[in-house]
């Protein structure tokens, strides 16, 4: 403290001689400390300095120096994480991952999450977290090709397990869970349908834990030709820096260290900070960068997302290990009386910033005009390795590059296993006695098993007509390996054959996303071994092979034991799941400080993958396809029962959570999904789907209603056991339902554990279990799936 | 047989056109800027949010250069389709008659609805069956006309696909979702053919309309 306390105050004025602005008195401790530094963290930037900051540069340090952007309690565990595979082009650290997909194309991609902001106003929080997922894939000069996402609010249900309601805008009346859902689908509708960029996919949660902390996670994927893709290493002092897009305003300041790097409290103060999204202005913006790379005009590229240009440009210098001198002056405003820090940290959304070659600036220049993009010189790289701020060719910030992106203190978590449960449990919703009907109906129609079609049907999922399977058709989004950037109009065009087939096939990416909370807080190591080992799952059941992983960590604040044992058991999970299935993570976000009064979110570490298959006719679908297929369950050994512990029943009976799940075999699991997925690419199986949450009772209403026909089932016989509720209703990794030939299912038992439980056909589900059945017409099943259109009308 | 698809700042569904236009024939991608159509046989104004669809859905794009070509191409007589976005730039531009209103559930909606082809015999319709399943993607889909309006359009037979029973969930009136003008060479649908030319991503019915273009300027120049 000696040198930034009283001391420091007073070499600070000879420090603001030289380079702040005269008028303005100079930032102290209490500034920094305001704006989410601790008192060490000022001390070592004073030392970094050499004298105490200036406005400028402490509003700079204070953002690069957030959670959100140094990942000062992750970044030690994230190093433990696989990032390298025969597959991976780039891994973390560029602006997405990129993972090589075949005949000379590359796939970025890349999930982040927009939390905080969409807590405070879900329809911009979600709209700019499309807006900025998607600048990130195309600052690589990939074009997005599909957008995913992941969400999570507090129960929408407004009544408890008497049938009660609760009062309209009470706690537990669902008010707050279905206002924030409903603005955070138009925000990512109304960006990604006005953008032209289709959204396949996603998965949404409802649990009590999310009621003040939802979770707004966007992934995007983007395509380009492999030796086409650009870094964002700033190079060659004299380069110029051009900015462009739209201009520069008020929005967002401090949205990274104060919005993002700190719990929420009351809502309305920090409305302010939420950026506004035009995804006009992207769509404009996107093309304009396409174009100016397909023509070799950029040296590099970078978009500017959380701490706007300050983190753009400090990232492109410390790349490159050059400096850059920027002149905020030269910077369009969309509002007069603009300070320079405010310049700086600005998160206005839809700009980016390139480096170009002096002789190619009016070559740039005009193509931006063309796409009636605004576009700037307002600065040039240097050979200083110092980001130095001027305006109007006055200092007013002068840091070396390396200590504000790379000397941010990182800090030890202090993980320790909760002695008490950290969470309550859930309330019940259904009564004890149910018998097996009732409570698959009730299962088919509670928030988390619902159909989500009244929430896809908001989004475009077939623009730029590479979406094989929409949702609800296949457990994983399937999109045609397509040109990437077709829109030039020398393109080559793959000629309709009818029936879809073509020769040579035509391969395809699959995509999945997913992540049980409420099982990761049962059991952080092994819930995230679940979550990689579902997303896999959902790419073999359309015949794809993972080739990389991208991941979300959500969590609350890691300074807490609690949360950093949470923290550092699931990316322990993650590891050893994408170790084993062979699946790297390329790139990620992290999310923390996600509580509130109430208490933390569950550990939510979204998984995103991305796998390859040959041929994307061959494209595996959930529904039962022809009356007469045998179902069999593959993988799952019918020794043991799955077990109820942490499943959606338990939670439906209102059970507190388990503390661990029950181990399972993950080399059996991943053996399989080889299995499933050659099964499928051979074109052996009429439909595939994994069991997940609600078990197999759920999975086989999920194919009957997906394929419109009813199955006969018994699973008495070949199962076995008095544990007929577990057997229907349990949950466990490694299990698929598929349906086919009794041929194609025979080969399949050669490989993997496979019963044959009956025949598809029919307008009902009837499954024997030991001494009980059940019986229920695909009308009543299709009545409960659609309960949410009645919560979101 | 030679396509031109227009391309303005916020066309989404521009590189889809130019594609379903080229399983049929030669086609490219025209920038709104310009006033050269470039010798195009028939022109196709796609689906997205041109200018943003600020002001009003169409309501920018109908002044743009090369809509003013487009205007007078029509009145010479020239094959013109508008999908979505440009059945909405088309109502602007007083090409066709009517009006697209917001949907009746005031929200985007995707879905793949089923289409009745009323008029079997049209520049636009000649290779299709009389009944088409394509998706249908828009926020402001309801197409609205005088009752008056609705009644000649129907004598004159300028509606030529409507919404089969159950699908029409935007709220046009009659069930209407794709018009001609009186003269038949313009036609505007709000479902998107362009996105139904391939089993692999769906349904290849929407191509019918395509071919039936082609089919009417290769008629016309025999």
């Amino acid at each position: 403290m000696s040198e930034c306390g009283e001391a420091g105050a007073a070499a600070q004025t000879s420090c603001d001689a030289a380079t702040g602005p005269p008028s303005e008195p100079p930032p102290t401790l209490r500034d920094a400390l305001a704006l989410g530094l601790t008192g060490r963290e000022y001390e070592l930037i004073c030392a970094k300095q050499g004298a105490p900051p200036n406005s400028v540069e402490l509003a700079m340090y204070s953002l690069l120096w957030s959670e959100h952007c140094a990942y000062k309690h992750s970044r030690k565990l994230l190093r433990t994480l696989p990032t390298e595979g025969p597959h991976v082009l780039m891994g973390p650290g560029e602006n997405a991952g990129v993972v090589d997909v075949g005949g000379g194309l590359a796939c970025a991609f890349k999930v982040e999450s927009h939390n905080h902001p969409s807590a405070v106003e879900p329809f911009q929080g979600a709209a700019t977290g499309v807006g900025g997922i998607l600048r990130d894939i195309f600052a690589l000069g990939a074009r997005p090709i599909a957008v995913l996402d992941s969400l999570r609010f507090g129960e929408p249900a407004p009544a408890d397990a008497t049938g009660e309601a609760r009062p309209v805008g009470a706690p537990g009346s669902g008010t707050r869970a279905r206002y924030l859902l409903d603005g955070a689908v138009s925000g990512i509708g109304h960006y990604g349908n006005s953008i032209g960029v289709p959204t396949v996919g996603g998965e949404v949660y409802f649990e009590a834990p999310y009621e003040q902390s939802c979770l707004v996670n966007a992934m995007a994927l983007g395509l380009c030709e492999r030796d086409r893709l650009v870094r964002s290493a700033a190079a060659g002092p004299g380069n110029l820096l051009v900015l462009f897009g739209a201009r520069t305003g008020r929005d967002g300041i401090g949205g990274a260290s104060v919005l993002a790097s700190a719990e929420l409290g009351e809502d309305g103060d920090k409305r302010p900070t939420v950026q506004v999204g035009d995804p006009f202005e992207e769509k404009k913006l996107l093309e304009c960068s396409l174009e100016l790379l397909r023509r070799d005009l950029l040296v590099a590229l970078q978009d500017l997302g959380a701490a706007g240009l300050t983190s753009a440009a400090a990232e492109m210098a410390s790349k490159g290990e050059v400096g850059v001198d920027i002149d905020v002056a030269r910077v369009p405003l969309r509002e007069r009386g603009m300070e320079p820090f405010e310049i700086m940290v600005s998160e206005s959304q839809e700009r980016m910033l390139c480096v170009v070659r002096p002789d190619d600036v009016a070559a740039v220049l005009a193509l931006c005009e063309k796409w009636e993009v605004a576009g700037t010189a307002i600065g040039e790289v240097t050979d200083t390795r110092r980001m130095r701020i001027l305006r109007d060719g006055e200092m007013v910030g002068d840091m070396p590059v390396r200590a504000l992106v790379d000397d941010c203190p990182l800090y030890d978590l202090r993980p320790e296993k909760p002695t008490a449960p950290i969470y309550a449990p859930p309330a019940a919703t259904l009564a004890g006695r149910a018998s097996p009907r009732e409570t698959l109906l009730a299962l088919l129609a509670s928030p988390n098993l619902a159909s989500r079609r009244p929430l896809f049907e908001r989004y475009d999922a077939i623009v730029q007509s590479r979406t094989v399977r929409r949702p609800e058709q296949a457990d994983a989004a399937v999109l045609a390996l397509l040109a990437p950037d077709a829109g030039s109009a020398d393109a080559a065009v793959t000629p309709a054959v009818d029936g879809g087939q073509r020769e040579p096939p035509l391969p395809a990416l699959a995509v999945s996303i997913d992540c049980n909370g409420r099982r990761v807080a049962a059991d952080p190591y092994l819930g995230t071994i679940e979550a990689a080992l579902e997303c896999a799952a959902n790419l073999a059941c359309v015949g794809a092979e993972p080739l990389g992983t991208t991941n979300n960590l959500n969590f609350g604040n890691p300074e807490k034991p609690h949360i950093a044992w949470q923290l550092t058991e699931a990316v322990r999970g993650l590891g050893e799941a994408c170790r084993a299935l062979g699946a790297p993570i390329v790139g990620g976000n992290v999310s923390l400080y996600n509580e509130g009064a109430a208490g933390p979110i569950y550990p939510t570490p979204v998984v995103g993958m991305v796998g390859r298959l040959p041929d994307a006719a061959q494209a595996g679908r959930l529904g039962f396809a022809q009356a007469g297929d045998e179902i069999a369950l593959v993988g799952w050994d019918g020794g043991t029962a799955p077990s109820l512990a942490a499943s959606e029943l338990h939670k439906l009976l209102g059970e507190p959570l388990p503390d661990g799940l029950p181990a399972f075999d993950l080399d059996a699991a991943i053996a399989t999904q080889a299995a499933v997925r050659d099964a499928v690419r051979a074109g052996a199986l009429a439909s595939a789907h994994d069991v997940a949450e609600g078990g197999l009772a759920v999975a086989l209403a999920e194919c009957c209603l997906a394929g419109g026909l009813g199955a006969s089932l018994d699973i008495g016989e070949t199962v076995g056991g008095d544990e007929c509720e577990a057997w229907l209703f349990g949950e466990r990794p490694g299990g698929f339902l598929v349906s086919g030939s009794a041929q194609a299912l025979a080969a399949l038992a050669e490989r993997v554990p496979t019963a044959i439980l009956g025949t598809v056909g029919g307008e009902e589900l009837a499954i024997r279990a030991g001494g009980t059945s059940l019986r229920a017409t695909l009308a009543e099943l299709s009545e409960c799936h659609g309960a949410l259109a009645a919560l979101f009308p | 047989m030679r396509f031109g698809v227009l391309r303005f700042p916020g066309s989404c569904d521009d590189v889809d056109a130019l594609h379903a236009a080229r399983r049929v024939g030669d086609a490219e991608l025209l920038w709104h800027g310009e006033h050269d159509l470039r010798g195009a046989d028939a022109i196709v104004v796609p689906g997205g949010f041109s200018y943003g669809d600020y002001l009003r859905a169409g309501a920018i794009a109908r002044f743009a250069p090369a809509m003013e070509s487009v205007v007078g191409f029509a009145r010479d007589g020239g094959l013109v389709l508008g999908i979505c976005n440009g059945f909405q730039v088309l109502c602007e531009a007083r090409l066709l008659p009517g009006a697209l209103l917001p949907n009746t559930n005031l929200r985007f909606t995707f879905r793949q609805v089923g289409l009745e082809v009323v008029e079997p015999d049209t520049a636009f319709t000649r290779a299709c069956g009389p009944s088409l399943s394509i998706p249908a993607k828009h926020s402001w889909g309801r197409y609205y006309a005088e009752e008056s309006t609705l009644d000649e359009l129907e004598a004159a037979g300028q509606v030529l696909m409507r919404y089969a029973p159950g699908h029409n969930f935007n709220g046009s009136l009659r069930d209407i979702a794709g018009v001609c003008n009186a003269r038949g060479n313009v036609f505007g649908l709000m479902p998107h053919p362009e996105h139904a030319v391939d089993p692999l991503t769906g349904s290849a019915d929407g191509l019918c309309i395509f071919q039936s273009m082609r089919l009417a300027v290769e008629g016309a120049r025999v």
